[in-house]
């Protein structure tokens, strides 16, 4: 008689283990869902006021959107310049670490380059501060005297290095790694028959790579672009450090532009009242911006998953 | 595996040359090394000229060197082997440019942080340091006043709270993931958004975050619990893809057996999937641990600064490692010596990034000696 009451009542208990972990697994699954639908919400309805408030006492005093318009483009130029400079060095760098570096080192290699990974942005930024952009300055200073005429390279150059060309260089080294580890999946997983079809036919190691790896991999290739697009357009600490801001301005070597990121870390400490909701606004639009790149991202990884199996 | 073997066309050599027939049409061993000790005197030349300088010398130097030998191995080999040479040099080149900022950034974290690390700097906190005992200290010549305890401590209780809301929340997402969901709709919609969320900038965390506490307590309600909750939204996602990706690799026989024997569902993840993939999920955690360790926006947005010390994630400002660097380069206490400022900074720099390279060694640590022994 015990002996069965003990009995259902473990079952009972059991039963009831079953389902308070499953509930909590869900819960857990439904909690983030809700937590990033969250963050669009939370931050529209301490945005609003920026929306209705009387466009002359918005920050430059021509509402929201003239207010955020050149940030947006500041933004853009620096994340662009950022992956113009990544892109093909990370690439480089995958193909070196997957195709041509000793099978030995090749390890610990990718180790090294991950660490780049590993250091924190504001280290980044006080590199990019203390050492990158004073180094930068002589190179500002060529660039404006010989090809000043083009209106990215025009002088005089910034006497600090501070500029937003420094910024983006800064912003490069912390998207390479992302690039590259995600490339370097990706040309891992090339087909060995493709490659060794390519080199039975006499392909150089270079014609193999062009034939057999680089089609293989060039969905994963653009989606790791995309990602490292997305880091690039948020990242803070680097250009907050790193740029004198200012007016958006065409040249790349002088004091100027400013990047929505840093603008926010920038003033945020001291803002109040509508000032807060002038720059919650602006994150809100930082949050979309990058939400679409990464949805797209993984769009595109999604549909080359079957074959790929880069995600 | 050797890929540029002898593929070039065969040309006919005058018989007097002693070369072995395999090795016609192919450049001799030496010829390469030559080319690069050439072109590194004439770069040296060449950077003299305007001044010499490391930049200019290694910049001058590549560039002879890879339009040098790509044009001697185009003619002697043929144009296709010219190209491989050139993409070759190319490749190795990116490596190379790769590893410049790390070196440079370890060796300058190094160089400016050793300085400044010593027991006063590691056990006190910056409070009552102003501009006035800077000013001298520089004078005086005696060493720095203030450190990053405060600083030090504000980190390890932010990390440590977002790591306990981020682990159970990852980690029973991972297991509905993995154990629950299979492939239902709504696990497609967590799996997307969990991606999508990963790439969140770490400072609309912070925003969101702040707006949330600033929702709940009214505005400017900054506190450690808040850098949490915002640091928690970076760390989930790691988390759940980490231990994700561990509990797909736990082997079905193992479920199966433990089903077979009668155990619930609950207790078979309990007690056999989980102990199976821990040091994963383990290693997995740290990483994530690793990473939100660093990051300055989102506490900048909703921890605020402090000088003193402060324990209490509940109650007031507090300062992190990152932003306590942030603000000792940006907002030097004393504007007019900076140079204990930044040996501060330094330091901290230093402190942080031990620590972050600490975590990841024991990341890498725990997934070897944690491993399942594999009896197979």
């Amino acid at each position: 008689m015990t002996s069965t009451a003990v009995k259902s009542r473990a079952a009972a208990s059991g039963r009831a283990g079953d389902k308070i972990f499953s509930g909590a697994a869900l819960g857990a699954g439904v909690l983030i869902l809700i937590t990033l639908f969250a963050v669009a919400l939370f931050l529209l309805i301490q945005a609003l006021p920026t929306f209705s408030a009387d466009p002359a006492e918005i920050t430059g005093g021509e509402g929201f959107f003239a207010y955020i318009f050149p940030i947006i483009i500041g933004t853009v130029i620096a994340a662009a310049i950022a992956l113009v400079i990544a892109t093909p060095i990370g690439i480089g760098v995958a193909l070196f670490i997957s195709h041509f570096a000793p099978r030995q080192i090749a390890g610990p290699l990718g180790y090294v380059i991950d660490l780049l990974a590993a250091i924190p942005s504001v280290i980044y930024g006080a590199w990019g501060y203390m050492v990158l952009a004073p180094a930068l300055v002589p190179g500002y200073e060529w660039l404006s005297q010989n090809l000043g005429f083009i209106p990215i390279f025009e002088g005089p150059a910034s006497q600090t290095g501070k500029t937003i060309l420094t910024a983006s260089i800064v912003l490069a080294v912390m998207v390479l790694p992302i690039i590259t580890s995600l490339s370097r999946e990706i040309f891992l997983q090339t087909p060995k028959l493709h490659e060794e079809a390519a080199l039975a036919l006499g392909a150089t190691r270079w014609e193999m790579i062009t034939t057999a790896v680089l089609p293989f991999a060039r969905p994963g290739i653009i989606s790791a672009v995309m990602l490292g697009l997305g880091r690039a357009l948020g990242e803070t600490m680097a250009v907050a450090l790193v740029l004198s801001t200012g007016g958006l301005i065409p040249s790349l070597i002088k004091t100027g532009n400013q990047t929505i990121a840093a603008e926010i870390a920038l003033n945020f400490p001291e803002a109040f009242g509508l000032r807060l909701a002038e720059l919650i606004a602006a994150g809100l639009v930082l949050f979309l911006i990058t939400l679409v790149v990464n949805m797209i991202a993984r769009a595109i990884i999604a549909r080359h998953k079957e074959f790929s199996g880069a995600n | 595996m050797k890929t540029d073997q002898d593929l070039a066309p065969k040309q006919p050599t005058p018989p007097s040359r002693k070369r072995n027939s395999l090795a016609k049409g192919k450049l001799p061993k030496w010829a390469i090394p030559a080319t690069a000790a050439g072109s590194i005197i004439l770069g040296a030349a060449a950077s003299t000229l305007g001044g010499f300088a490391i930049a200019t010398f290694a910049i001058y130097s590549a560039l002879l060197f890879v339009i040098a030998a790509t044009i001697i191995t185009s003619l002697v080999e043929g144009n296709r082997r010219g190209k491989n040479a050139l993409a070759t040099y190319l490749v190795y080149g990116a490596f190379l440019l790769a590893l410049i900022p790390l070196a440079s950034v370890l060796y300058t974290v190094l160089q400016k942080g050793i300085p400044g690390i010593n027991m006063h700097f590691l056990t006190s906190s910056m409070n009552g340091v102003t501009g006035a005992v800077d000013n001298a200290t520089v004078e005086n010549g005696t060493p720095v006043i203030g450190g990053a305890y405060h600083a030090v401590m504000g980190t390890l209780l932010i990390t440590l709270w977002a790591t306990l809301i981020s682990v159970p929340v990852g980690m029973l997402t991972a297991i509905y993931l993995v154990e629950y969901g299979k492939g239902g709709p709504l696990s497609k919609a967590i799996t997307f958004f969990v991606d999508v969320m990963t790439g969140i900038p770490s400072i609309v965390a912070g925003l969101f975050a702040a707006a949330f506490f600033g929702l709940l307590l009214g505005p400017n309600s900054r506190m450690g619990i808040v850098a949490a909750v915002a640091l928690s939204v970076l760390m989930i996602p790691t988390v759940v893809r980490s231990t994700e990706e561990m509990l797909k690799i736990v082997p079905n026989e193992l479920r199966e057996a433990s089903y077979a024997l009668g155990v619930r569902r609950w207790r078979t993840i309990l007690k056999v999937v989980i102990p199976t993939a821990i040091s994963g999920i383990a290693s997995g955690v740290t990483l994530a641990i690793a990473r939100v360790i660093g990051e300055t926006a989102p506490i900048l947005v909703t921890a605020g600064i402090a000088s003193n010390i402060n324990l209490n994630v509940f109650a007031d400002w507090m300062s992190t490692l990152p932003t306590f660097i942030y603000y000792q380069i940006l907002t030097p206490t004393s504007p007019t010596n900076i140079d204990p400022s930044l040996q501060r900074a330094w330091a901290a720099a230093l402190l942080l990034i031990v620590m972050v390279m600490a975590l990841n060694l024991i990341a890498r640590l725990v997934a070897k000696i944690f491993a399942p022994k594999n009896g197979r």
